[in-house]
């Protein structure tokens, strides 16, 4: 038997088994009755629901043909990583890790991270023009989010400032 | 009259000096990030929805307002320009607008499309002002089978008209709603799926989703694709004012826009999308005049009718979100999570315990279409100098406002792991072809839709058979029914693919 989508197969089993996986972590709570519905009634309904569309999405992409077998394209796993991982340590940097003693860095700092990090999921990367718009988006942001929104946050490493 | 002086009192909330300033800080940063391309109105404002968590709930929705007309805006500066649509609804506006930059009438082109939009806008609050009081009072005689069966109607309706493929797209609105259901659950005070995660028992935040699925997997998918040439028209712009013979052919063009638009934003599911659609379709079919361009070589026609419908559409998309409390596409569903977070459960009670607010709203719509019109015309110079500066510069700027929106949600670095995880998510739904907008319309349902039908099981004891015996609640399952069955049909559903193809 031949995937005849990989996009379909793909989904369709990811369907089936979330779907599952919801179902079957809703045993875990009291189903109760249609009259009197329990934790676990509504989303075991729709997790069943879900897993049987997941099987009907499977079941097409074995048997419909399509003209290229609709491949799913590989994965840009660079910018995924370096977008996603700016993100992570923007947050990293502002918030502070308290699971390891580590203070909040501040906004500037937690900027100039993310764009270097974000700026390296790009094609080209010419360090000086990375940093001269860090400043800029630091200024924007500082304007925007500080001055004009009044957002609370640290601006400069706690670990300096005290 | 009921309706002005309705309006008298919304337009007395909404005018003050800072709403004013909101509104066009709204309708700029809409525009900016709706210019873009590859980023539409729901990733632009899910990006700048934590921008309003500070401000009063009037201002807060009168600058998402903006936002969501700039955003709209910017979406079809960006296909007229750059033949490159911002968002679904903007996929016609490339047809003609494209071929009218190429032959240097990109002013008129945006121009047309500017004023159509207000025009359209204009008459869409129109009617959702006349329209919002009747249909709330008939809000108020729906139970819980009937809201069980409306929300159902809702959904189907929203991916028979807007969606690819029907079955992916049910299954998405499942996920969505079984995601919404993480957390404490409201009856018996058990935490559900949350694997003893201290920060899950609250649910999972709607800003983490919105942007993690449509901010960062959109910029990645954005960024995967290999940079061709982006061809902009900088220096053809010049004149931005269409001529009398444009106008000529506008008028009518922009009246049959906005009509069918209002018409077919109400639908569920409908909204912006499908009017562009319709509205580029009976264009096409009513006759040319004698000297004019054709459709597709440049038709100033071709780009104000479907501008106006989509814009009457995103108008009128509000009725019933606003009577009814049920968002009709993902754009609404980001109001509603705008408005929860600001403690305002959108639904018939609205109108009736905080008029100003609600009226307020609708007045503000109108002043966020006023705003576009006399503040983006002038600028179209700086919009036109944002799509030529490189892409490198311009999405770390973007992944940063998505970042400070996370953080100033709530001020907790768990919301930041559970954004680059759902990210990663987003960017799966992409590749696997899984459009992710009914995700999110099930999210914003998932509770609502439980305790409704809790509740009308537990009135009918039980008996399921109350959905459909109830007059009211079996012809909304009954027209759902019909909407699975027309979309179905071999002929319809040949016709429909070939739509969705051309996106």
């Amino acid at each position: 038997m031949n995937i005849k989508s990989q996009k379909d197969f793909f989904s369709g089993l990811m369907f089936l088994i979330i779907g599952g996986a919801f179902a079957f972590g809703a045993t875990s709570y009291t189903i109760g009755t249609s009259a009197r519905m329990g934790p676990g009634y509504f989303p075991m309904l729709l997790g069943v629901i879900m897993a049987i569309l997941g099987a009907i999405v499977l079941f097409y992409s074995l048997i419909v043909e399509t003209p290229d077998g609709d491949p799913v394209s590989s994965f840009a796993w660079a910018p995924i990583l370096y977008v996603l991982g700016s993100n992570v340590a923007f947050g990293i940097m502002l918030v502070g890790l308290p699971a390891i003693h580590l203070p909040s860095s501040g906004l500037f700092a937690a900027i100039f991270t993310l764009t270097i990090l974000a700026s390296k999921a790009g094609d080209e990367f010419i360090l000086k023009e990375v940093l001269i718009l860090g400043s800029i988006l630091s200024l924007i942001s500082y304007l925007a989010f500080i001055v004009l929104l009044k957002l609370q946050m640290p601006m400069w490493p706690v670990y300096i400032t005290g | 009259m009921d309706l002005f002086s309705n309006l008298a009192l919304g337009f007395g909330a909404a005018v003050t000096p800072w709403n004013l300033i909101y509104a066009f800080i709204g309708c700029l940063l809409g525009t900016l990030i709706g210019v873009l391309p590859g980023i539409g109105p729901v990733a632009t404002i899910a990006m700048l929805l934590p921008a309003t968590y500070a401000l009063p709930p009037l201002s807060a929705l009168i600058m998402l307002a903006g936002i969501y007309y700039g955003a709209q805006y910017g979406g079809s500066t960006t296909a007229i320009l750059v033949n490159l649509p911002g968002e679904a609804s903007s996929v016609v506006t490339t047809i003609d607008g494209y071929q009218m930059a190429r032959k240097g009438r990109a002013g008129p082109a945006l121009a047309a499309a500017g004023l159509g939009s207000f025009f359209a806008g204009c008459i869409g609050t129109l009617i959702l002002a006349a329209f919002a009081p009747p249909l709330t009072e008939l809000a108020f005689k729906f139970g819980p089978a009937e809201y069980f069966s409306l929300m159902i109607l809702g959904l189907i309706g929203a991916v028979v008209l807007a969606s690819g493929s029907l079955i992916k797209a049910i299954a998405m609105i499942i996920l969505g709603l079984l995601m919404g259901l993480i957390g404490t659950d409201v009856n018996s005070g058990v935490a559900r799926f949350s694997f003893d995660i201290p920060e899950l028992t609250d649910g999972v935040g709607f800003v983490v989703i919105a942007m993690g699925i449509f901010g960062y997997g959109e910029i990645i998918s954005n960024l995967s694709l290999p940079d061709e040439e982006r061809e902009v028209f900088t220096s053809g712009v010049t004149g931005l004012f269409p001529t009398k013979e444009d106008f000529r052919n506008m008028i009518p063009a922009v009246l049959r826009g906005t009509a069918l638009g209002s018409i077919l934003g109400v639908l569920p599911g409908g909204g912006a999308l499908l009017a562009a659609f319709a509205a580029y379709t009976v264009e096409k079919k009513t006759k040319l005049r004698p000297g004019e361009v054709p459709f597709g070589q440049g038709n100033i026609r071709g780009v104000a009718a479907p501008e106006s419908a989509n814009n009457a559409g995103a108008q009128t998309s509000f009725i019933p979100l606003l009577t009814l409390g049920i968002p009709p596409n993902a754009v609404m569903a980001l109001m509603v999570g705008a408005m929860t977070i600001h403690n305002i459960q959108p639904g018939p009670q609205v109108m009736t315990s905080n008029p100003e607010l609600f009226w307020g709203l609708i007045a503000s719509m109108w002043i966020g279409n006023l705003m576009l019109i006399i503040l983006n015309l002038p600028l179209i110079g700086m919009w036109i100098k944002l799509l030529t500066v490189p892409y490198r510069f311009l999405f770390p700027a973007i992944v940063l406002f998505c970042a400070i929106g996370v953080y100033s949600t709530n001020n907790n670095s768990f919301d930041i792991w559970l954004v680059a995880a759902f990210g990663f998510i987003g960017y799966l739904f992409i590749k696997l072809g899984c459009e992710p907008q009914p995700l999110l319309l099930g999210f914003i349902l998932g509770p609502m839709m439980e305790e409704n039908l809790r509740r009308a099981l537990l009135l009918s004891r039980g008996d399921w058979t109350v959905f459909v015996t109830r007059p009211l609640s079996g012809s909304l399952l009954f027209v759902s029914l019909i909407l699975l069955g027309i979309v179905l049909l071999p002929s319809i559903k040949a016709k429909r693919e070939e739509a969705f193809v051309e996106e």
